[in-house]
């Protein structure tokens, strides 16, 4: 039961999945009910030419899919600008367009030899450096989180009457899409361009089928991350499947499991409504 | 005599672009503190822009607005039902413009928001998902979180909307005790005989300030001015008087 908690590389690939665990399902409460899970996936999508640019010459990863969002959000932003084009299908067209980009350059002659590794993952082969700079953003993303969870909550009940609560939402909006930028940042590297988005999706709602409050419920988001992840880690290191498609998979298993358990519990527990 | 609380001179306002004609004009009328208005007029006649204007969203082009902290109370259906809070989540964030960007509502701010709750007779519902309450107690929330802005001023949107004759009753209440408590209230109504039997001050508006006043003013021509041509006649002699002049969809409420 122990064994594969020996290892070194499952030791920080642990380390590794609690910190992402935490921020990812956390922040995850916010962009399911904030209707952002599309925009989350389109931005882990732009992030790919700028980390195969990082692969091909050497570059921190991080620095790449940081330009990479950059070029993304400006194209998306001038693309919105035009009114027959529209917001919608700018993201649509940018996030295929970049994504395309990023398969074109890893294609080349000149592609780093494990691309897998940038579309998938590898929570196995995290550094120590890599782990000290999760852990500090990840702190620095709760942090945040914890400052604005009241803004947060008053434009997400009611957007257009925010601003007479002394709530602006197009900071808070921007905030958000700041601290989504900074999870996917750090936890590309260990999940991959392609599956990095379960661990904001598939906790958060696990959660949202069980919880009532948002701060019960990002709680308990993190805990189905941390919890889906280890089961991923330990699954593939018996079953020798892939790290990141294993947890990908153990999250979506809790997820669904979480969503049966509505199911039952709204069956058994219907309460009429008081009028 | 002491200056009133809420003041608007000359007033006109309007949307982008600017050349376009504006959508309220003529305003002029100041209210003191304790009184409850009535604010009349067909949709589309000016009532939420006024809101948006003493909220001050909305700058005048012309006039001046003069009035201090002004909460609002908008329609629960503008909230999202689904959302997973509180009734109490919801009153606490009546705090939040009173904080600094830095600092979550307390201690102290979470026992505001209770005895907001409890004034508006909703103590025993603190902890409750607000989507599960009935639209009679989320309306009352949201009063609650106007009450911890500590605002003198509190504007509410057709709070009667929707609501049967006991809910009606319970937040007609509640606002009359606010109303005892100094504070002025500007509400946004489609319910004449509302307005009348509150027996206080009314604002006629549609796209101008058609006439403000006690209720006496609210006549047949008034009337006319303010809803256009479709007013209808109905017999209320069920309620104390032969004949009522009314907008038409006034038909559809409940008499309360």
């Amino acid at each position: 039961m122990i064994e594969p908690w020996q290892d070194p590389l499952m030791q920080r690939a642990f380390l590794e999945v609690l910190l992402l665990g935490i921020a990812g399902g956390a922040l995850g409460c916010w962009v399911i009910q904030y209707e952002l899970s599309y925009s989350a996936e389109s931005l882990a999508h732009a992030i790919l030419p700028g980390l195969v640019l990082s692969a091909l010459t050497g570059l921190p990863l991080l620095l790449g899919g940081a330009a990479g969002l950059l070029v993304a959000a400006l194209a998306v932003a001038l693309a919105g600008r035009v009114p027959e084009i529209g917001r919608d299908t700018a993201v649509a067209v940018v996030v295929t367009g970049m994504l395309g980009l990023g398969v074109l350059l890893a294609l080349s002659p000149e592609s780093p030899p494990r691309l897998q590794d940038l579309l998938f993952g590898d929570v196995l082969g995290v550094s120590d450096t890599d782990l000290a700079l999760a852990g500090a953003l990840v702190v620095g993303a709760l942090l945040a989180l914890y400052l604005l969870h009241a803004r947060l909550l008053a434009v997400g009940f009611d957007r257009l009457t925010a601003p007479a609560l002394g709530v602006r939402p197009v900071v808070v909006d921007a905030a958000l899409l700041v601290l989504l930028a900074v999870v996917l940042l750090v936890a590309v590297q260990g999940l991959g361009n392609l599956l990095v988005i379960s661990i904001l999706i598939a906790p958060a709602t696990a959660a949202r089928m069980v919880g009532r409050r948002m701060a019960p419920m990002m709680v308990g988001s993190a805990a189905v991350a941390v919890v889906g992840g280890i089961a991923g880690l330990y699954v593939s290191y018996h079953a020798e499947t892939a790290a990141g498609a294993s947890i990908t998979a153990a999250l979506v298993v809790l997820a669904l499991g979480a969503t049966g358990l509505r199911a039952v519990l709204r069956v058994t527990l219907s309460r009429p409504r008081s009028i | 005599m002491s200056a009133p609380l809420l003041a608007v001179h000359g007033v006109s306002a309007g949307y982008r672009p600017v050349p376009a004609p504006p959508v309220l004009a003529d305003l002029d009328f100041a209210v003191d503190a304790g009184r409850r208005v009535a604010v009349l007029g067909p949709n589309g006649g000016g009532k939420t822009t006024l809101f948006r204007i003493l909220l001050g969203d909305l700058a005048p082009r012309e006039g001046t607005v003069d009035v201090g902290r002004t909460a609002v109370v908008p329609q629960t259906e503008r909230s999202r039902l689904d959302f997973p809070v509180s009734a109490l989540d919801v009153a606490l964030m009546g705090a939040i413009s009173r904080l600094p960007w830095w600092r979550r509502p307390g201690r102290a701010e979470r026992a505001q928001a209770r005895e907001a709750l409890v004034a508006v007779g909703l103590g025993d519902h603190v902890d409750r998902t607000f989507g599960d309450l009935s639209g009679g107690q989320r309306q009352r929330v949201l009063v609650a979180r106007a009450l911890v802005q500590d605002a003198p001023v509190i504007l509410l949107d057709e709070p009667f909307s929707g609501l049967d004759s006991a809910s009606t009753a319970l937040l007609e209440d509640v606002l009359t005790a606010l109303v005892g408590e100094g504070r002025t209230l500007l509400i946004a109504t489609h319910d004449v005989e509302q307005a009348r039997r509150w027996d206080d001050l009314v604002l006629c508006l549609n796209q101008r300030q058609v006439a403000f006043g006690g209720p006496s003013l609210l006549t047949r021509e008034v009337l006319e001015q303010t809803y256009g041509s479709e007013i209808v006649d109905i017999d209320c002699a069920e309620h104390g008087h032969e004949r009522a002049v009314l907008p038409p969809h006034h038909c559809d409420h409940d008499h309360r």
